[in-house]
């Protein structure tokens, strides 16, 4: 049991237990607050409550049996997972992917990026008192939602990316879904922007709270918008691009003040950066083209192939019984989630089922500032504190 | 001096056995990505020493992570993921731990965000770092019996 110290005999400072089960904790995080009146002596995030053992039952299937897996992690960011996992052991396989799924994916995971962004506006609105603005965010994340119904028939768990392409062709009619969604955000975000940026109870509440400068958060392994909210522009997509970011043009949004409303300011950017994105990948995806690359015993060989060749229908079935394996090595794939830098490192012994799958998930190491971002401060500005880390349990636990 | 794809991997083993030729036991290039093997005994040292010569200047530890190569001996390798956000370049250093005696320095003195890294390795492999500052379990309940990612422990649990 977590518990916190405090000097027998002192009637100065008292515990408060917060969580795990608590509102503004988004999900079971318990936090021990020692407290000094209203002030915040120390903060001791205790943290499993979600563990689940992913990265252990990884180990017990075929690399294409965990994808769904990946899902349940960041559950607000798993088409962000998939990816990771697909392009960790695309690499381990050295397989190349055709530009159209390539395309097809960042569109996909900048659209996933918009609506873990208006989650997260929309509960953190909520936190600080602002009710209003999680309806408005929740009714847009709704649209997105309906986007990936539509391509993978699934509004959350989508599986959609899969090992050497994308599970499905996109659906018909999918550019006017997307277009639609296009033309209606930038004034949906204007709104936001309106409700909340001159709001005089909303700065009040997140500037100048959970300061901390960037040499403290780079130490600390910190990494997405609360890294780039105190000034330094580093952004996976940018420094180390994996499936053909380098070919769209957009902008690293930073702040300088890092506290919580330039982590604010950074995410709303963000949303708009993402829009940017994605009508760029909406102009490249061609209508004819490839969703999946030429891999016999890798990759499902199509439905028709499968009907008709006899090599077909023993590549599928030898796929889906015993797997296949990569060469023995390790690699290690970062990319940029919502939440900073999510990584995927597997270990391959040259089986059919990886030796180890590690997942570096951003908010498990975000989560690490949080102490020091709320020493001193009241029990309020924890709230907020909590609330611009912005942390996923599902993925914290893993 | 092998040829290596990646010219950042190149400057860091030059730099490295500039300043201590026995620091690197291995090199291993896989799929584009390096990984310097270094002997259990160096591995704070040569962490230091990629974060503080200034031509390295790995400022952040991106990730730490064990596998568990049961039943060979030594079983554990520890993967530490070194960034460097001014140069953009990363690397793998890669140090072995035996299994009759899991223990090996703490790089939280390096970086303090190793913290929770290594705290996940030690709840779930069972290896203990030498100069933690708050070594306990953290997604497993304390009075959790056992490493669950190690090998021999079953994927169903024990019953």
């Amino acid at each position: 049991m977590t518990t916190v110290e405090t000097a027998v005999g002192t009637t100065k400072t008292m515990v408060l237990n917060m969580g795990p089960q608590h509102p503004s904790t988004h999900g079971v995080l318990r936090v021990l607050l020692e407290l000094d009146g209203e002030n915040v002596v120390t903060a001791v995030p205790d943290l499993g409550y979600l563990h689940t053992g992913i990265e252990k039952s990884c180990e017990d299937k075929t690399y294409s049996q965990a994808i769904t897996l990946t899902d349940r992690m960041d559950y607000l960011n798993p088409l962000g997972n998939n990816l990771v996992y697909c392009l960790a052991v695309e690499k381990l396989l050295g397989l190349e992917i055709p530009k159209r799924a390539q395309y097809i994916r960042v569109m996909m995971v900048e659209l996933q990026r918009i609506s873990s962004h208006l989650v997260w506006l929309g509960t953190h609105a909520l936190d600080m008192g602002a009710m209003s603005v999680m309806l408005y965010c929740f009714r847009e994340r709704e649209e997105v939602l309906k986007i990936f119904e539509r391509f993978a028939g699934q509004r959350m768990m989508t599986s959609y990316i899969r090992i050497g392409g994308l599970a499905l062709e996109p659906p018909a009619g999918w550019r006017e879904m997307v277009k639609r969604f296009l033309a209606m955000m930038p004034a949906r975000i204007d709104e936001y922007e309106e409700l909340l940026t001159n709001n005089r109870i909303w700065q009040g509440r997140l500037k100048g709270v959970g300061r901390l400068p960037a040499e403290t958060l780079i130490a600390m392994s910190t990494t997405g918008p609360g890294l780039r909210a105190a000034g330094v522009a580093f952004d996976n997509r940018k420094a180390f691009p994996y499936s053909s970011y380098e070919e769209f043009e957009f902008n690293v949004p930073t702040r300088t003040e890092s506290d919580c409303f330039a982590r604010y300011l950074v995410r709303v950017q963000e949303m708009r950066e993402s829009l940017k994105i994605v009508r760029q990948a909406m102009d490249k995806i061609t209508d004819q083209g490839a969703i999946r690359s030429e891999a016999p015993g890798v990759v499902p060989p199509p439905r028709e192939k499968m009907k008709t060749e006899m090599e077909a229908l023993i590549y599928h079935f030898k796929i889906f019984t015993e797997g296949f394996s990569p060469p023995p090595g390790e690699v290690y794939v970062p990319v940029e989630s919502p939440r900073g830098e999510l990584g995927c490192f597997i270990a391959s012994d040259g089986s059919p089922k990886p030796l180890r799958v590690h997942f570096r998930g951003p908010s498990f190491v975000n989560l690490q500032a949080l102490p020091l971002m709320v020493k001193g401060q009241l029990i309020a500005d924890t709230v907020a504190s909590i609330g611009t880390i912005d942390i996923v349990l599902g993925e914290v636990d893993r | 001096m092998p040829q290596l794809a990646d010219a950042n991997a190149s400057v860091v083993i030059e730099r490295l056995r500039a300043w201590n030729p026995g620091c690197i036991a291995q090199i291993i290039e896989y799929r584009g990505e390096t990984t310097i093997v270094v002997p259990h005994k160096l591995l704070l040292a040569v962490a230091k020493q990629c974060k503080e010569d200034p031509a390295l200047n790995f400022n952040q530890l991106s990730d730490a992570t064990c596998v568990d190569r049961f039943p060979n001996e030594p079983r554990f390798e520890l993967n530490y993921q070194l960034l460097s956000i001014p140069r953009l370049a990363r690397i793998r250093l890669r140090t072995s731990v035996s299994g009759q005696q899991p223990v090996i320095d703490s790089l939280e003195p390096l970086w303090p965000g190793a913290n929770w890294m290594e705290r996940e390795i030690f709840d779930l492999f069972g290896i203990r770092f030498e100069g933690h500052t708050d070594l306990r379990r953290i997604l497993l309940p304390d009075e959790f019996e056992g490493s669950p990612l190690r090998r021999d422990f079953p994927v169903e649990g024990k019953r």
